[in-house]
């Protein structure tokens, strides 16, 4: 029998894709679906999935849970927990299209939610800390449910599928954003599991990735040590870890924790030590504290959080990523046609150089806007 | 004459046809096997002084000569082997409790030859590492459980005391007394030029060479031998040692005959009096105890320099490990059963202890388990003999691993066993004069940076086939392994996966 | 020049530079031919030894050579630096074996004594690096330049 994701690694190639506009206006969720169907040939048909900022302005502060179900009992069990941890504010069924290509899904539900203020007390946490152990609580505790986008004014939309087919079945054209990631994925061998198609996220922090981490056992061994449980085997899921440990739990800037994950060679970081000797230590310092969360082989990954993406590619550069401008508009993609395809007169594109970080923050006006 | 109850162990084969009688052998055998015979005009051999050491092969200008096995059979039996026999009639001429050197020859399961390493297909680039850059720097230290900002929002860059490593393999504690001047010399100039570290082991650090004291790890063991505060002050890290692997709950004895005066001022013992390091450190009743001596340590050296504790792989090690991980120390080192050493009784080197994979697995997942892998770095040795031997280690969990026997190996050891006689051939484990000085330190240190650069290359070589160019993405990495031919259990232990899953 | 040293501290007087010298001077191919034909070859090099110290001795190849000015038919000779013998032109004589400070030069008994043999730092052979040094199991001599004449 085939064993899927969590059960099995799974080794796979992708497309990616991706888009902000820094002003914050509201971008149509079609046309990341139009950027990433350009590049069809890069997935096979066995996942996509797209993740959306700025989506859900009217339940701003709430965090909006897309959950999958595989039966009526693991919905039953999950909302009997929801209750007792928060204050479900609204819940229905994500709306869906039938569509041909998109076959065997699970019962998708939306769930927006604030954590009850005693429970967070009790637990001693601060409040993302205690909604991320209750997401992990769900994924792993409870049988057939899978919270597959947990942050606010935010939503991941993911199948088994090519992406163009599962943008249509989530009726993607029905939502506006400031920010949309896209992922199509040609895993090696899966029966398809809809857990496991990407965007994977935990609270606002999405990742779409495309690349074959060789360093991930070390990766997870290390990031399991402070409470994450790699459950999907996945390098979309352990990176997703690494950031949020990073940025949320250890306050480092996304620029720092480019400098761990795609760390400097060490014969570049001796070169700085000449010229700026203040970030050849900085760097040092995260060669050795944080060594184990170095990730190697390679990897390209858009990072989506509440208020920019940022864009990475392994330190040696071994998957393709293109970077392009337009007005307020950033694009990120594994090729340039998926840029082209949206935004035919884009400028100034350019290859980032591996490990060289792209921060695409909303400027003053669209944090007014959308934040 | 008594009746000689077993026969030599070797026999000496000359080709006469070859041997043009230089005497070479003669010279250079320190247990006077070979002689030259006037009347026969011929070199003649007592074969039952053989150790097998092989220098008089080595040495031999036209190649006549070839130790080997002794064919000589007692009645074949699978339990009584003639091996356990001579062991019962030595000790039964002796009385006494039967000594050995080196690391166990007997046949227990060598588990990194039933470890497999990984590479890349397809779905991952391998990296040439003739083309790209590939890293086998480490660190080795506690690591900040937080990052710490300075008042302006940077990054405060500072760090417990560590040791930094060009290459993840460091040379093993190894007294002086137990191997020569000549071998401490080779080792500490190796170290030096390879930008690793090489050990005191117990016997102090002789004058000559606190000037390599920042690629030198001072020992503290339980004789105290050459500790003050002038030794503690001239390494860059101390090293507790608790015990050692090829003789777990054994303590050490170095006879007076090698206390010469160069090795009595170095261990500040009077010279020809015994060096006995008692089996426990009398200070060191329980983990709390220990802890003490950590901060000591700490304390007399001004917190500037990391501490490691070392121990021999035994059953509970796990649990130990985790004890000495939440006393202060920054790097625990792990020594197998299989490891070497210059005297062991052979019982106990025999049958005490666990090997050295199943230690290494299950402390590095016992001490993430409990979340504080962070707190110390994990040296493993103890019988480590090749560079994939070391892939495998570090996979498993090891930061860095320490070298010992192919150290010696390089020096011109040919494991005949015999440290504890004290005449070894090749001028390591020894204290004669006319021996030590066969081992020229110019010539042995380039052996030992030839032995290393070589590990190093082939570790950077097998990393590349993963697709990993940082010795830091391969640790604890067990992904990269997979057995062959374990049962379940042993692979539970090891943390990997059966070839073919 | 380039000169053949020796370091006592680590010659262990196991009298193989005078195999290999002999062995690089007879001609032979094989050691053990060279060494069981009728006559042995004679080495070039001998090891001085006493008290726990041992040094090998060869040729200086001095400034002043007296084996040289002493020669009665210009047999040796001075060429770069380096003394060596035209064995054809020697009458054996011995001469210079008895003027040499060092007595570093032997009496060929491979021969039978009719000419001398002495160091020429294997220059006449084809060992390349003198065979004393390159078969040395201890680097105990070595060749190099120390910037003397």
């Amino acid at each position: 029998m085939l064993l899927k994701e969590g059960e099995i690694r799974i080794p796979s190639g992708c497309a990616i894709s991706g888009f902000i506009s820094r002003d914050g206006r509201r971008l149509n969720g079609s046309d990341v679906v139009k950027s990433i169907s350009y590049m069809h040939d890069r997935s096979n048909g066995l996942g996509g999935g797209f993740a959306g900022y700025g989506i859900y302005p009217e339940y701003k502060d709430l965090y909006a849970f897309h959950v999958f179900y595989n039966s009526n009992t693991a919905r039953e069990q999950t909302e009997r927990f929801l209750d007792r941890h928060f204050d479900v504010v609204n819940l229905s069924r994500i709306p869906t299209k039938k569509v041909p290509a998109i076959k065997n899904e699970p019962l998708i539900w939306r769930y927006f939610v604030n954590p009850l203020p005693t429970k967070i007390a009790s637990s001693q946490l601060d409040e993302k800390e205690f909604v991320a152990k209750c997401v992990i609580r769900i994924n792993n505790d409870i049988d057939g449910a899978y919270v597959f986008s947990s942050g606010k004014n935010m939503g991941v939309f993911k199948a088994v599928g090519f992406p163009e087919d599962v943008g249509e079945f989530y009726r993607l054209d029905e939502y506006s954003g400031y920010a949309w990631t896209a992922h199509g994925r040609y895993p090696t061998n899966t029966p398809g599991w809809w857990g496991g198609a990407h965007p994977f996220s935990l609270l606002d922090y999405t990742i779409v990735h495309n690349g074959e981490i060789s360093s991930y056992d070390a990766n997870r061994r290390f990031i399991e040590m402070f409470g994450y449980k790699c459950t999907l085997l996945t390098d979309t899921e352990v990176i997703t870890y690494i950031f949020d440990y990073l940025n949320r739990k250890q306050q480092l800037s996304l620029e720092d924790i480019a400098g761990i994950i795609a760390a400097p060679f060490w014969s570049e970081i001796e070169a700085l030590e000449k010229t700026d000797p203040e970030k050849a230590a900085k760097l040092k310092y995260f060669r050795n504290a944080f060594s184990s969360l170095l990730i190697t082989g390679p990897f390209s990954i858009i990072l989506g959080y509440t208020g920019g993406l940022m864009a990475l590619n392994d330190r040696l550069k071994l998957r393709s990523m293109v970077v392009a401008e337009k007005k307020d508009m950033v694009y990120i993609a594994s090729e340039e046609c998926a840029i082209r395809a949206i935004c035919p007169d884009a400028e100034n594109v350019w290859s980032p150089r591996g490990g060289e970080p792209v921060i695409v923050n909303l400027s003053e006006e669209g944090k007014r806007k959308c934040l | 004459m008594p009746v000689n109850f077993f026969p030599a162990q070797f026999e000496v084969l000359r080709n006469t046809d070859k041997c043009i009688k230089c005497r070479a052998c003669e010279r250079q055998c320190s247990n006077e096997v070979h002689h030259y015979d006037a009347d026969y005009d011929k070199m003649l051999a007592n074969e039952s002084k053989c150790v097998d050491c092989q220098r008089c092969v080595c040495i031999c200008p036209t190649g006549a000569l070839k130790i080997r096995p002794n064919e000589n059979a007692f009645r074949e039996s699978a339990n009584y082997t003639q091996q356990i026999m001579i062991e019962n009639y030595r000790q039964a001429g002796s009385g006494g409790v039967l000594l050995s050197s080196m690391g166990t020859p007997k046949d227990y399961p060598v588990y990194w030859d039933k470890m497999l390493i990984n590479a890349s297909q397809v779905t991952n680039p391998s990296i040439d590492p003739l083309r790209e850059p590939m890293e086998t720097k480490v660190f080795l230290g506690k690591k900040p459980s937080h990052v710490v900002k300075n008042p302006d929002g940077s990054v405060n860059t500072d760090l417990p005391p560590y040791l930094e490593l060009n290459v993840p393999i460091m040379f093993s504690a190894m007294s002086y007394g137990s191997i020569s001047k000549n071998a401490h010399e080779s080792l500490a100039r190796a170290a030096e030029e390879l930008g690793t570290y090489y050990n005191t082991g117990e016997g102090g650090l002789h004058k000559d060479f606190y000037k390599y004291g920042k690629n030198t790890i001072v020992q503290v063991a339980s004789g105290r031998f050459g500790v003050f505060k002038g030794y503690l002050d001239a390494g860059a890290a101390i090293e507790i040692k608790m015990g050692q692997g090829a003789k777990p709950g054994i303590g050490g004895h170095l006879p007076g005959a090698k206390i010469g005066e160069d090795v009595s001022r170095t261990r500040m013992i009077p010279m020809g009096t015994d060096a006995i390091s008692p089996a426990p450190h009398h200070d060191i009743y329980s983990i709390e105890d220990l802890r003490q001596l950590i901060f000591s340590l700490k304390e007399a050296t001004d917190y500037t320099k990391p501490v490691i504790v070392k121990i021999a792989a035994v059953h509970n090690v796990a649990a130990i490990a985790s004890g000495i991980a939440r006393s202060g120390a920054d790097i625990i080192a792990i020594d197998g059963f299989r490891g070497g050493t210059g005297a062991a009784p052979t019982r106990i080197r025999d049958n005490v202890g666990i090997p050295i994979e199943l230690a290494l697995a299950a402390v590095d997942q016992r001490l993430r388990d409990e979340g504080i892998r962070n707190e110390v770095s994990i040296v493993v040795g103890g019988s480590i003999r090749s560079s994939s031997d070391a892939v495998k280690a570090i996979a498993l969990g090891a930061d860095a691993i320490y070298i010992g026997t192919p150290a010696l190996l390089a020096l011109g050891c040919h494991l005949c066993r015999s440290c504890h006689e004290g005449r070894c051939n090749w001028g390591i484990a020894t204290q004669r004069p006319d021996l030590v000085k066969r081992l020229n330190p110019e010539v042995g240190y380039k052996r030992l940076v030839n032995l290393v650069h070589a590990w190093d290359h082939e570790i950077k070589e097998i990393m590349g086939g993963m697709g990993i160019n940082s010795i830091e993405a391969l640790r604890g990495n067990r992904l990269m392994l997979r057995g062959v031919g374990l049962n379940q259990k042993e692979l539970d232990i090891l943390g990997i996966q059966h070839a073919g899953e | 020049m380039k000169r053949v040293y020796v370091n006592e501290d680590w010659c262990l007087g196991c009298h193989l530079c005078e195999y290999y010298c002999a062995f690089a001077n007879s001609g032979e191919t094989d050691m053990a031919k060279a060494f069981k034909l009728d006559r042995a070859p004679v080495p070039r090099i001998t090891v001085e030894e006493g008290d726990g110290i041992n040094f090998a001795v060869q040729c200086r190849h001095c400034a002043e050579h007296p084996c040289v000015k002493g020669c009665i038919t210009g047999a040796l000779s001075v060429e770069n630096g380096v003394i060596s013998v035209n064995t054809d032109r020697c009458v054996g004589c011995y001469t210079c074996v008895l003027s040499c400070p060092y007595g570093c030069i032997v009496i060929d008994e491979k021969n039978g004594g009719k000419t001398i043999a002495k160091c020429d730092l294997c220059i006449k052979n084809n060992s390349g690096e003198p065979a004393c040094v390159a078969n040395c199991p201890n680097r105990a001599i070595v060749f190099e330049d120390r910037g003397e004449d």
